[in-house]
C-alpha cells in the first residue's frame, strides 16, 4: 500500500504547548518521523529592552521571562549585578532571597507536575490540586512584595522589604501542611498504572547526551548526573543549609516527574532551615537607585527551577547595561527534543515535551 | 398486535383522538405514536443535558472547585445557557471540508442513540418496543456512532481531526468484540435477547452472577463512548478536540449532546442488563431506573476525574490481550453453567454467583501473569538521594 508521511503542526495555538511553542511533526500515522521545533512567537526583546533601562529597572523585565518562577529570575539578575558592583547584601536579605527562591521552586515544580499530568490526559484533577497549593504560596509572595506573579521582590543588595509579621506564621502553616499535600498528590499519581505505562522508559535521555547538550536542572539530574549549582557553586546562603540532591537513574519521563516531587520536599527542608537560621537585621545594603558600576562584565549562574539560569551583564560604566544576555534553561533544555521524540507516538511527544518543563516566556524572551 | 397498546401515553392519546374527538383511527394511531416518541426522545435528551451539568458539578467537586453555579439554582441551567450560546455562534464550515459529510456527521452521531431508545424499558411497562433481538439491536445502533466519528474526522479537512477519527475507528472496532462477548454472556444467562425478558430473568442481579461480564462491559463501554482513560479520540492535550476540532455552533452542540446522551444510554443498558432494570422495592419503577442510571453516570464522572489517558497502542493491546481472553472465559463459564442448570432456581443462581466470582478472582491475576511472563513488574520508583555533586 502506498503511504506517505504527513506533516502535522502542533501549535502555536494548541492546548498543551505551554504557551506558543510550535512543533512541525512529520508523522507516519501515529509515529513521529521528524520534529522541527519553531520558536519565537513570544519574543519581546527583553534583552534589548534591558539596554535602555537602568540596572534596577531591569529587574521588572526579568519577572516576565520565566513568569512561573519570577523570584529565581530576580535572584539570578541581582546576583550578577552584585558581582558587577561588588555589593554584598546583608545576611537577612540573603536568607529572605533563599526562602523566596525555594518557595518559587516549589511553585514552579507544582506547575510543571500539574501540566505534565494534564498532558498525560488526567482531566485537570492533578493540575487543580497543584494550582490550589500554588495559590497558597503565591499568597506568601503577596505578603512579601504585594505581587503574586511578577514579583520584582529582589533588589541589588538585598530584597525590596523585610517580611511583614504575618508572613512567618503563614509560612509555618505551609511548611507544616505541605508534606501531607505532596503525599496526597503522590498517592494519586506516582503508582498509577496508566501513568507508569505511559511514562516509564519513554523518551530516555542518557547522562552523556544530556551533558553534551548542556541540559541542566531536573532534566539533567533525572538522567543520573549529579549537578546542582546550589551545591557546586553556592550563592546567597546555600552553603549554610544542608539538603539532598535527588537523582534519577533512567532519564525517562517518569524520572523527570518524580525528581520534581522529590525536589519540592528538599526545597521545603531548605526553607525550614532558613527559618531557623534567619536573624533580625537589615534586609538591603544601601545602594543608590541609579548607580554606575565599573566597566566590566559579570555572570553568576544559579539553580533555577528549570535549570542553570544566569544573566551575563556587560557594563560600559553607564547607568544601563551595555548588553544583557540571559542563559535561559528552558531554551537550552529543548536541544534534545528531536532525539527525545523521534520514534515515539504523538501522545508521547506531548508528554515528553511537558516533562522538560519549558516556559515560553523564557525560551523566546 | 402492537406492544404500543400497553403504553399509557399511547393509549391516552389514542383514546383522546379516536374516542373523545372522533378522529380517524390512523390519525389517532399516528398521533399516539408521536406522543410516545416525543416523551421518550425529549426525556432522554433532557437526562443527557442534566448529565452534562452533573458531570461538570461532580468533576468540579473532585477537583476542589465549585463547578457551574451562576445560571439558575446550583447552576442547573448551565446547559441551557450553553445551548443558547451555541445556537447563536457562527456556524463555520472550513473551506477544505467535505460539505455534505461535514453537515451529515452530527445527525449520524445523534440518530442511532435515539433509535436505540426504542427497546430501552424505562420502567415497568414503559418501552416503545420489546424486540426479541433487543440487545443485538442496541449493539448495532451504537456501532453506527463510530461511523459518525470517522465521517466527521474525514470531512473536516483537518489533520488533527483525521488522526482523531483514525484512532476512534481502530479503538471502536477492537472494543466492540469484548463488549458483544460480555452481552453474549448475559443473553446466555437470560436465554433471551429481549430487554424485558432479561430483566425478568434477574432474580439475582447479573452484576453478581457475571462479575467479569460487568467489568468487561464497563471498560469496553467507556472505550465505545470515548470516555477516559480511552478518550484518545478527542484527547484534548494532543489533538485539540480530535474529530470535533472544526465543528462550531449547533453542530458541535449536537455532537456534544450525542456524546453525553450515549453515556446515559450506556448507563441505561448497564442498569437493565446488570442491575435488574427497574425492579426493586418500595419506590416506583421509573425512579429506581433513574437512580441506577445516575449511579452509573456518577461512576463515569468519577473515572473521568481520576484517570489519565492511555496511548492508542496500549488501548488496542489491552483490548486484545486482556479483555478478549477474559470475555471468552466469561462466556465459557456462563455457557457451562447454563447447560448444567438450564432453568436455575434462586439457590442455583447463588451458587453460580460464588463460582463466577471465584473464576473472576482467579482469571484476572492468572491472565496478567501469563501475558507478562518474563517481564519485570512495573512499579513506581522512589529515587535515591545523593549528597555528592560532580
Amino acid at each position: 500500500m502506498h503511504t506517505q508521511p504527513v506533516i502535522v503542526n502542533i501549535g502555536p495555538h494548541h492546548p498543551s504547548t505551554h504557551g506558543v511553542f510550535r512543533m512541525r511533526l512529520t508523522m507516519d500515522g501515529e509515529n513521529i518521523l521528524d520534529v522541527e521545533p519553531v520558536i519565537g512567537y513570544l519574543h519581546r526583546g527583553s534583552e534589548k529592552l534591558a539596554e535602555e533601562r537602568h540596572y534596577t529597572q531591569v529587574i521588572t523585565l526579568t519577572d516576565r521571562m520565566d513568569y512561573v518562577a519570577s523570584m529565581t529570575n530576580n535572584q539570578a539578575y541581582v546576583l550578577s549585578c552584585e558581582q558587577l558592583t561588588g555589593i554584598t547584601p546583608p545576611d537577612r536579605g540573603m536568607y529572605l532571597r533563599v526562602i523566596a527562591a525555594e518557595l518559587q521552586r516549589v511553585v514552579s515544580h507544582l506547575v510543571a507536575t500539574g501540566f505534565f499530568l494534564q498532558d498525560l490526559g488526567a482531566f485537570a484533577t492533578p493540575l487543580m490540586y497543584a494550582m490550589r497549593e500554588r495559590e497558597r504560596v503565591l499568597d506568601l509572595f503577596e505578603m512579601l512584595c504585594g505581587a503574586r506573579i511578577t514579583v520584582s521582590y529582589m533588589r541589588i543588595g538585598g530584597v525590596f522589604q523585610d517580611a511583614p509579621g504575618e508572613f512567618w506564621p503563614a509560612l509555618r502553616r505551609i511548611l507544616d501542611e505541605f508534606p501531607a499535600f505532596i503525599d496526597e498528590l503522590e498517592d494519586l499519581i506516582s503508582d498509577n498504572e496508566i501513568v507508569l505505562s505511559r511514562t516509564q522508559g519513554v523518551s530516555v535521555i542518557t547522562g552523556a547526551d544530556a551533558v553534551n547538550a548542556s541540559i541542566t536542572g531536573p532534566v539533567l539530574r533525572a538522567s543520573g548526573v549529579s549537578w546542582d549549582l546550589r551545591k557546586a557553586a553556592p550563592y546567597d546562603v546555600y552553603d549554610r543549609v544542608s539538603f539532598d540532591v535527588p537523582l534519577g537513574e533512567h532519564g525517562d519521563n517518569y524520572d523527570r516527574y518524580i525528581i520534581r516531587i522529590r525536589e519540592i520536599r528538599e526545597s521545603l527542608k531548605i526553607v525550614e532551615q532558613c527559618v531557623a537560621q534567619i536573624e533580625p537585621g537589615p534586609v538591603r545594603a544601601t545602594t543608590a537607585m541609579l548607580f554606575r558600576p565599573p566597566v566590566g562584565e559579570s555572570y553568576v549562574p544559579i539553580e533555577a527551577p528549570k535549570g542553570e539560569l544566569g544573566f551575563y551583564l556587560v557594563s560600559d560604566g553607564s547607568i544601563a547595561p551595555y548588553r544583557m544576555h540571559a542563559r535561559a534553561p528552558s531554551l537550552i533544555n529543548l536541544t534534545l527534543l528531536k532525539q527525545m521524540l523521534v520514534g515515539w507516538k504523538l501522545s508521547d511527544a506531548i508528554v515528553s515535551f511537558g516533562s522538560i518543563d519549558v516556559n515560553m516566556g523564557e525560551v523566546d524572551r | 398486535m402492537s406492544p404500543l397498546k400497553d403504553n399509557s401515553i399511547f393509549s391516552w392519546t389514542y383514546e383522546l383522538v379516536a374516542d373523545t374527538l372522533g378522529g380517524p383511527e390512523w390519525l389517532a394511531y399516528g398521533l399516539g405514536a408521536l406522543a410516545v416518541i416525543m416523551v421518550v426522545v425529549n426525556g432522554f435528551l433532557l437526562i443527557g443535558t442534566i448529565f452534562t451539568w452533573m458531570e461538570r458539578k461532580v468533576v468540579g467537586r473532585f477537583q476542589s472547585r465549585v463547578g457551574p453555579n451562576r445560571v439558575g439554582p446550583f447552576g442547573i441551567l448551565q446547559a441551557v445557557a450553553d445551548a443558547v450560546k451555541l445556537l447563536f455562534q457562527e456556524d463555520i464550515v472550513p473551506r477544505r471540508a467535505d460539505r455534505l459529510l461535514f453537515n451529515a456527521a452530527p445527525i449520524v452521531m445523534l440518530a442511532p442513540s435515539l433509535l436505540a431508545l426504542a427497546v430501552i424499558p424505562f420502567g415497568a411497562g414503559s418501552y416503545v418496543a420489546d424486540l426479541n433481538i433487543g440487545v443485538l439491536y442496541v449493539v448495532a445502533m451504537s456501532g453506527i456512532a463510530s461511523l459518525a466519528v470517522l465521517i466527521a474526522g474525514y470531512a473536516s479537512g483537518n489533520k488533527l481531526a483525521l488522526l482523531g477519527s483514525m484512532r476512534a475507528v481502530a479503538m471502536l472496532l477492537s472494543y466492540e468484540i469484548p463488549l458483544v462477548m460480555a452481552l453474549l454472556g448475559i443473553t446466555i444467562l437470560a436465554g433471551s435477547m429481549s430487554m424485558v425478558d432479561i430483566i425478568a430473568a434477574q432474580s439475582v442481579p447479573f452484576v453478581l452472577v457475571s462479575p467479569l461480564g460487568a467489568l468487561i462491559f464497563l471498560i469496553a463501554m467507556s472505550a465505545e463512548l470515548n470516555r477516559p482513560p480511552f478518550d484518545v479520540t478527542e484527547a484534548e492535550s494532543e489533538l485539540v478536540a480530535g474529530y470535533l476540532t472544526e465543528y462550531s455552533g449547533m453542530k458541535f452542540g449536537v455532537f456534544y449532546l450525542a456524546e453525553f446522551s450515549n453515556v446515559v444510554l450506556a448507563g441505561a443498558l448497564f442498569a437493565i442488563l446488570f442491575l435488574d432494570g427497574w425492579e426493586w422495592a418500595i419506590l416506583p419503577s421509573h425512579l429506581w431506573f433513574l437512580i441506577k442510571v445516575f449511579g452509573f453516570l456518577f461512576v463515569a464522572s468519577w473515572v473521568r476525574a481520576t484517570l489519565p489517558r492511555m496511548r492508542i497502542d496500549q488501548i488496542l493491546t489491552f483490548a486484545w490481550k486482556y479483555l478478549f481472553p477474559l470475555s471468552l472465559v466469561n462466556v465459557l463459564a456462563l455457557a457451562v453453567e447454563t447447560i448444567a442448570w438450564p432453568d436455575p432456581s434462586g439457590l442455583q443462581l447463588w451458587i453460580m454467583v460464588a463460582i463466577n466470582w471465584a473464576i473472576a478472582a482467579a482469571a484476572i491475576p492468572l491472565l496478567s501473569l501469563v501475558v507478562h511472563l518474563g517481564e519485570p513488574a512495573r512499579a513506581g520508583r522512589r529515587i535515591p538521594l545523593s549528597e555528592e555533586v560532580f
